[in-house]
């Protein structure tokens, strides 16, 4: 297993360049919640050329919609959203300047095309540790869509998120090779 | 005959709910402790670790332990000759199931099928009831989560097929479900009945405590080809690769029609989630 990489967001094409498939990865910074509802309307407004409500130039977006925060905590549990279901959206928002993604399974032939030619990257978080996922979000602040509750975009501020390199500008694929290299049939 | 006001099933059901969404089964700890010294994939054995210590968080800071707090599933046993008093039992559990979610900050997942407009409470819950001997009233709660559930299928296969037809079938799902619902998983198995009794046996046989075989040796031997033939997939925890993709199989079985051979497979996550109680 390659070292621990610490990235801050906004990412740049230096910081996608240096990352390979099974690279940890520790995110700080602001980066945005968005599920499918989100995406559904974030696309549209790109289609309508309409101001989006907020700049998507080198920003990561993670596939979450979490459960209410309790007293005292920014927010409840976390973790990511299975991502072929933001396929569909993904492509567009990365040509118009998204750098990441974060959330959990395989991703289109589609989005892996923009990965490369747009230098962005996608990374897995663990699915299913909602609770740890939680500890490295600082704050949560809807920004927009308030009205589809969990699925509203969320702004985040993160220390030290931990994820993995899934899908690199090289055309790796970590859902690919890493199976591959554990199949005993 | 023994009365029961159903104010003390709303309370119950309420509880349940949040037990559920933030105590992982100790049956669950064991297995993924397990499944550490059997992971030979570095990624895939960080990747247990933090399962373990994302059970721990949940259970000391009271969070769930995916922010999917699932369908609410709910199993209920009543006794016949319990006397269920105050109200409509069903009710009494859906109002047991808004309250946990309310109470316990568990998220609210579930929408209109087409308009996706959230109900805004978590309701309704699917409800199995079951009529058994005695005067108690036993009530199961076990919240599904949207992934793993997506993976599951009913299936009605040719019973010239058999058991390695069964059993292929079972390996497939799990293969195309790849790392969609959370591997490491359980897998349930449901084989016989009809359509829908297929499906209700591999979603009960999930309830059973995790690595426990089936009494039956026949049917604990299946369970034990399925497990190994799995586990040579290579897509290991989240599906980044490596040996324990599931933690264990359960099936379940019952007799069939002679001209039927249905068989259903209910993925669950590592977040086996269910309680129970006894009133």
């Amino acid at each position: 297993m390659q070292d621990v990489v610490k990235l801050t967001t906004p990412l740049k094409d230096e910081d996608v360049e240096k990352l390979r498939i099974g690279t940890r990865v520790l995110l700080s910074g602001i980066i945005y919640s968005a599920r499918d509802a989100a995406h559904k309307r974030l696309v549209e407004l790109i289609e309508a050329d309409e101001e989006l409500p907020f700049d998507l130039k080198g920003q990561v977006i993670y596939y979450m919609g979490p459960s209410p925060p309790p007293p005292g905590r920014p927010i409840g549990a976390a973790g990511p959203t299975t991502a072929y279901r933001m396929d569909p959206y993904a492509p567009l928002l990365i040509a118009n300047g998204l750098k990441g993604m974060i959330g959990k399974g395989t991703r289109s032939d589609e989005v892996k095309e923009a990965i490369k030619k747009y230098k962005a990257v996608y990374f897995a978080a663990i699915g299913g540790a909602g609770a740890l996922m939680s500890q490295s979000i600082l704050s949560a602040e809807v920004v927009a869509y308030p009205e589809l509750g969990p699925e509203a975009i969320r702004r985040l501020e993160v220390k030290d998120m931990p994820l993995v390199v899934a899908n690199d500008i090289y055309g790796g694929d970590l859902y690919i090779d890493g199976v591959k290299q554990y199949a005993r049939v | 005959m023994r009365e029961i006001d159903v104010s003390l099933v709303t309370n119950a059901v309420e509880e349940l709910c949040i037990k559920a969404n933030t105590e992982l089964g100790d049956d669950v700890i064991a297995a993924l402790e397990r499944a550490i010294e059997l992971e030979v994939s570095p990624t895939g054995k960080d990747i247990l670790k933090r399962l373990l210590e994302n059970a721990r968080i949940a259970r000391e800071q009271k969070i769930p332990i995916c922010q999917d707090t699932g369908y609410a599933v709910v199993f209920v046993e009543i006794g016949q000759d319990l006397h269920v008093v105050g109200g409509s039992l069903r009710d009494a559990i859906t109002e047991g199931v808004r309250q946990g979610y309310e109470k316990g900050y568990l998220r609210k997942s579930i929408c209109h099928c087409f308009s996706r407009k959230n109900t805004g409470d978590n309701t309704p819950a699917v409800i199995h009831f079951d009529v058994v001997p005695g005067d108690k009233l036993k009530i199961i709660v076990a919240p599904k989560g949207g992934g793993s559930e997506n993976m599951s299928r009913v299936t009605m296969l040719t019973p010239a097929v058999g058991i390695e037809g069964v059993k292929k079938f079972v390996v497939e799902r799990v293969r195309e479900s790849g790392p969609n619902p959370c591997p490491p998983t359980i897998i349930g198995v449901g084989i016989g009945g009809t359509f829908e009794q297929a499906a209700i046996l591999a979603k009960k046989s999930l309830l059973r405590p995790v690595g426990e075989p089936s009494i039956d040796p026949e049917i604990a031997k299946i369970e034990q080809e399925l497990l190994e033939e799995i586990n040579k997939l290579g897509i290991g925890p989240q599906g980044l690769g490596g040996y324990v993709t599931s933690l264990t199989v359960h099936v379940n079985m019952m007799p069939c029609h002679i001209a039927s051979l249905p068989v259903a497979v209910n993925i669950q996550c590592h977040a086996a989630r269910h309680k129970e109680v006894e009133l």
